[in-house]
């Protein structure tokens, strides 16, 4: 049942914030609830086993009986991590909009929660009816929350975020309903089942577009690349971010862009194997554009928080590079790069946030010389810099590394051009820092009737988590890498017969003991050896 | 002590330091923040002799103290652990960054005094050192990689010290930037040495190293060690990613002596001789890196010839003295480049530090046209200065001198090297000793051209101190390798040096023994051109100071070429920067703004006529539906009935 709570208790934490009557004490609450569901998923990965490959915690009942539409949970080392970053992300985006947020407060949080279990729902689902039921209901929130508590030009915005991602997941549905029809025209069942469908020998034919698997290939390639976003389907982000109120942004950047690349893990490349390494070049070429291309739209943009968007179109072109290397470089850092976007960007915008608080500006000209008015602010920011451009020891180094090597190893070609965002990313960055925060004294900086005010106890205990976990996962990458190696292996090894196996791991989050997980019981569906500290000569 | 106990205090202590100085960051005294840091590198220092002391205890063919911590990263067949080695080569290392780097620290606590940003100051210092001895220390390319990407990082931050003045802060964005063009293609080579060889471990990359050479430019071997040769230029300040350098004079002087004489821009040698097996399989990378190296020599001298700013002399000249290392490293005199590196930490720091005594006195003046006559007022800085001097432009016995001998020995002499590459060398030594008597004689001797309101007084102890050990081994540095020529007219004196690192470096192949009536010509050629051309500066710069004007005008537009450093900056900005960020906004109106978004309306609009066409069907009047039903029962019937 663990999987059912995670994702439907923000749902019930949303009813609870509607009819709290204390409208002072909304904020305390829902930050203490978002804290508990943080803890519940951490009870989920406590019990995670990391050795396999299979699904865990599965919960598998029929919804609608007669097209096979189930409801299915289950969590594997591909969307485990996502789910930990939505619960971790959830807490500190309300605790940074404590000050932020001040109309419709209850609203806000409501959509907030009902976000939080169309984002979880989306990662956990099996089900392709019922992943596509999260997927669409994620915009709803979303539309809300800038078109609510967005900036001036918000309706603008909101309009194009969702119309945007809504004529990538129209085709997406299509494409999902052709497919039921096929396990029926397989099986005898129509099942909306993914790992029904995984058993799908869809015929392929190289060469041309209009044969069954491409065009299914597309249609939901399309849907995610919209999402990711990937070039040239990026336009709607950097609008989107520019008017979306901070928390928004957060959630924006940190999770919902990495639904587009999660459904490229789980459903694109595993579904349509022949298709998706038949076009692979096509879409390495638009992740190495997409690279090349944000990190120079990025270097010229006037506007802080736009700037931060366009890095989002570069770091996000490297995963999808990664991942259509097909080998375990690329997937690894595929994902890890997913975790670090998420962490960096979103605390880049958080830090926007704080600024623009102060200043009610985000453009880049009218700063300067900050690092010597707020050295606090300065140190955090210049923390979650390093991390987005991909210095070593941070976490932004590990995804992009294993994605380089990893695309190396597949196309040598783009990776001579993919690394050139190496240097890219530090002129972007490390320009807007040095016009922001050294040399003379800006306008907004130098205001003497309203000295800005360093970050207080609040805003510090936001970012700590933050850049705790920048150095974290940039020190010891290898404690999230295994828990998906057994998964990416099986997705490596498996190209031309993906399966996922079940576990019905029955325990409830009641019964299991911290400190007893199943760390090292071994499963037999995954044969993945134990990997010890001690290899290597030295 | 236990050995990985002594090597987490190495690394870990100066990391404590920074984190101490980095959270007490706002207090002012200088003497509290300089003691605690230099307390962490001196505890580094001393562990380091420790270790070093063991190492040599060892047998010769097992001679390496190899300490992993834990794995780092695991995928696949990448495995790389948090694994330090310290050996013959890396041993020479932490000892000069420890060593040198303690007396940098000493001189700091006198220089710094003053500024308010002291504890930072001494925080960046100690994360520099850190992150240089993961450098060295590093098992494996990668975690190389870690201290290489963290030397540049503080680099960065200690060049941009003062940032309120948007010319350091630039500066600093110049050199991390530089540096990055280099670490990509680092990266690369990486990349294409883990796809031939499986690994990134050092000892296992030169275990692996084919003896055959490579002969074909587009070979794994050669590639791989190309790019990490162009990695080397961005980080060591080679043509063509040397630009940084100069710039880099911006931060506090201690650091430039430190950083950007001492330690982080050898990295790039020290990773070439860490890797020597493999570099010697591919012939065609060390043709280009003595090419480059010897041309980097040339080209950095000259310009050092002309410029009026103490530290932008000595940033020049350590460009050259690089460019040395290099040329060394191309002809396969490995041991040479090490030894150069060694003797060079020694006078350039040496010279760095004197500098900064000197600009210290002069009260932040930094041109050498304002000086002049400074040895009657700073008389330690002045002998101390001397002496590195004479160790910079090679005269025996001082430490140059029998460093750079032996490279010029192997340009000439080796397989790998030529008479053109001898040739260069020499004309490099010989514009080296001319800049350099320039710079000592505009500086200290002549006739004072110090401004009435200055009172230049010699420096507290807290700096001389420092001056006064990096004179004495710049002057004794170079007698633990003496060349056999001359050791064994001295009865029997052995090269120490050749045989510590001898089991590390591997012999290029075809080398031939040197005739010793060559050798001794080569020096005394060498000798006798540093000697003529530093008297030649001497009667310029001293006796007859309008000579070197009157020569300056008739040569003016080669005079202005160099002095302007041939334009290069100019040339990256107009070719590479400008159109860069002009393509940029270009692609974001014209691409983003007015064609991907202009599609998605006309989508729209296209959409919207759509509904407007059939909105106009639905006018409301009775009549008209009435005419759609009709037609449209004529035309199913008329189907129905054809059919």
């Amino acid at each position: 049942m663990i999987l059912s709570t995670l994702v439907f208790l923000p749902l019930l934490f949303a009813f609870i914030v509607l009819i709290w009557p204390n409208l002072k004490t909304v904020r305390h609450l829902a930050l203490g609830l978002s804290i508990a569901e943080f803890i519940v998923s951490l009870g989920m990965l406590e019990n995670f086993n990391p050795q396999s490959a299979s699904l865990q915690f599965v919960e598998k009942f029929n919804w609608i009986e007669r097209f096979g539409i189930q409801y299915f949970f289950g969590v594997d080392g591909i969307s485990l991590w996502l789910v930990l970053l939505t619960t971790f992300l959830t807490p500190v985006i309300i605790l940074a909009s404590w000050s932020s947020i001040s109309e419709k407060l209850k609203g806000f949080h409501i959509c907030l929660f009902i976000l939080q279990t169309a984002m979880l729902g989306t990662f956990l689902a099996m089900d392709a009816v019922f992943f596509y039921a999260f997927w669409e209901l994620s915009l709803v929130p979303m539309y809300f929350m800038i078109g609510i508590w967005g900036g001036a030009r918000r309706i603008y915005a909101t309009v194009k975020f969702f119309i945007f991602t809504m004529a990538g997941s129209v085709l997406m549905l299509v494409a999902i309903v052709y497919m039921m029809y096929l396990t029926q025209e397989a099986t005898g069942h129509m099942s909306a089942s993914l790992l029904e469908f995984y058993k799908l020998k869809i015929p392929f034919v190289g060469g041309t577009f209009f044969s069954v698997q491409t065009l299914l290939f597309f249609a939901f390639a399309l849907a995610f690349a919209i999402k990711v976003p990937a070039f040239p389907v990026h336009t709607w982000l950097p609008d989107a971010h520019v008017e979306a109120p901070t928390p928004g942004s957060v959630i924006l950047a940190g999770v919902m862009l990495k639904m587009g690349t999660y459904g490229f893990m789980r459903w694109v490349i595993p579904l349509f194997p022949e298709a998706s390494e038949y076009w692979a070049w096509l879409f390495m070429l638009i992740g190495t554009v997409g690279i090349i291309y944000g990190a120079l739209v990025a270097m010229v943009q006037p506007d802080v928080k736009k700037l931060v968007a366009y890095s989002s179109v570069s770091h996000m072109g490297y995963i999808l590079v990664g991942l259509f290397a097909f080998n375990a470089y690329g997937f690894s850092g595929g994902l890890f790069q997913m975790l670090s976007h998420g962490i960096s960007t979103g605390a880049l915008f958080i830090l926007i946030g704080m600024i623009y608080e102060r200043t009610h500006s985000r453009e880049i000209s009218k700063y300067g010389g900050l690092a010597g008015v707020l050295p606090i602010f300065t140190i955090f920011f210049f923390i979650i810099t390093l991390s987005s451009i991909a210095v070593p020891m941070t976490n932004g180094f590990v995804g992009e590394f294993l994605i380089l090597i990893g695309t190396f190893k597949a196309q040598p070609a783009f990776a001579y051009f993919a690394v050139s965002g190496v240097v890219l990313g530090a002129v972007y960055m490390l320009w807007m820092f040095k016009r922001v925060f050294f040399g003379a004294q800006g306008e907004l900086v130098r205001d003497e009737k309203h000295p800005l005010k360093d970050l207080n106890a609040r805003e510090i205990a936001v970012l700590v988590p933050m850049v705790a976990m920048v150095f974290i996962m940039g020190l010891a990458p290898n404690y999230f890498l295994n828990y998906s190696k057994a998964s990416i292996d099986n997705l490596v090894n498996s190209k031309n017969g993906y399966s996922l196996t079940l576990t019905e791991n029955a325990q409830s989050i009641l019964d299991f003991v911290p400190g007893n997980a199943p760390s090292g019981a071994s499963d037999g569906s995954a044969n993945v050896s134990k990997i010890t500290p001690e290899q290597g000569d030295n | 002590m236990n050995h990985s106990v002594l090597m987490a205090l190495v690394v870990l202590s100066p990391f404590v330091g920074f984190l101490i100085n980095g959270l007490r960051y706002k207090k002012h005294s200088g003497n509290v923040a300089g003691g605690i840091a230099t307390l962490a590198i001196a505890i580094s220092f001393v562990s380091s002799i420790l270790l070093v002391i063991d190492l040599i205890g060892m047998p010769s063919e097992t001679r390496r103290i190899a300490i992993s911590f834990f794995e780092w990263i695991a995928v696949d067949k990448l495995r790389v652990n948090a694994g330090f080695v310290v050996d013959q080569i890396s041993a020479i290392m932490i000892l000069i960054i420890t060593g040198v780097g303690t007396l940098i620290h000493i001189f700091s606590i006198g220089y710094m005094h003053h500024d308010k940003g002291v504890a930072k100051y001494f925080a960046y210092l100690n994360l520099f050192i850190f992150n240089m001895l993961l450098l060295v220390l590093g098992d494996s390319l990668l975690v190389m990689f870690v201290g290489w990407e963290g030397v540049g990082l503080c680099s960065y931050l200690l060049i941009g010290f003062w940032f309120t003045d948007s010319e350091k802060a630039a500066a600093g964005m110049k050199a991390f930037i530089t540096n990055r063009v280099g670490d990509a293609a680092f990266l690369l080579g990486m990349f294409i040495l883990f796809m031939s060889f499986g690994t990134l471990n050092f000892h296992e990359l030169n275990a692996l190293a084919p003896t055959v050479a490579e002969a074909s430019w587009m070979g794994s071997v050669t590639l791989g060690t190309l790019m990490l040769f162009i990695g080397a230029t961005g980080k060591s300040a080679q043509i063509p990613l040397y630009v940084w350098l100069p710039d880099a004079m911006a931060g506090p002087t201690p650091v430039s002596a430190l950083i950007h004489a001492a330690t982080m821009v050898t990295a790039g040698v020290y990773m070439i001789v860490r890797l020597n097996p493999l570099f010697l399989a591919a012939p065609n990378t060390l043709m280009v890196i003595a090419i480059i190296g010897a041309a980097t020599a040339v080209l950095a001298a000259t310009i050092g010839m002309t410029q009026w700013d103490i530290k932008k002399v000595l940033a020049y000249s350590t460009v050259s003295q690089l460019g040395y290392m290099f040329l060394a490293c191309g002809v396969g005199a490995f041991g040479a480049a090490m030894f150069h590196l060694m003797t060079h930490a020694f006078f350039k720091a040496l010279m760095f530090l004197g500098s900064g005594s000197v600009i210290h006195a002069m009260h932040e003046e930094q041109d050498i046209r304002k000086m002049g006559a400074l040895r009657k007022f700073l008389p330690i800085t002045h002998i101390t200065f001397l002496l590195g001097w004479l160790a910079i432009i090679g005269i025996p016995p001082f430490a140059g001198f029998f460093s750079k001998d032996e490279i010029l020995a192997y340009a000439f002499h080796s397989p790998l090297g030529s008479t053109w590459l001898w040739a260069a060398g020499a004309l490099g030594a010989t514009l080296t000793a001319f800049y350099m008597t320039r710079l000592m004689a505009l500086t200290f001797w002549g006739k004072s051209r110090v401004p009435a309101k200055t009172h230049p007084h010699e420096s507290p102890v807290s700096m001389t101190l420092p001056l006064i050990v990096l004179a004495v081994l710049s002057v004794i540095g170079g007698w633990i390798g003496i060349p056999h020529v001359i050791g064994e007219h001295l009865g029997d004196v052995p090269n120490i040096w050749e045989h510590w690192l001898h089991p590390l470096i591997r012999e290029v192949p075809n080398m031939t023994h040197m005739d010793p009536s060559t050798e001794w010509a080569l020096m005394g050629t060498s000798v006798g051109l540093a000697s003529i051309s530093a008297f030649i500066a001497y009667n310029f710069y001293v006796t007859s100071l309008d000579l070197p004007k009157k020569f300056a005008e008739s040569i003016k537009p080669i005079y202005n070429v160099i002095y302007n450093k041939y334009f290069v900056d100019e040339a990256y900005f107009a070719g590479v920067i400008n159109p860069l960020v002009n393509v940029s906004k270009n692609l974001w109106f014209y691409f983003d703004v007015n064609f991907i978004d202009k599609c998605t309306y006309v989508i729209a609009d296209l959409i919207k006529g759509m509904g407007n066409l059939s909105r106009s069907l639905q006018t409301g009047n009775l009549q008209q539906y009435a005419m759609y039903i009709g037609i449209g029962i004529v035309v199913v019937l008329s189907f129905v009935i054809t059919r």
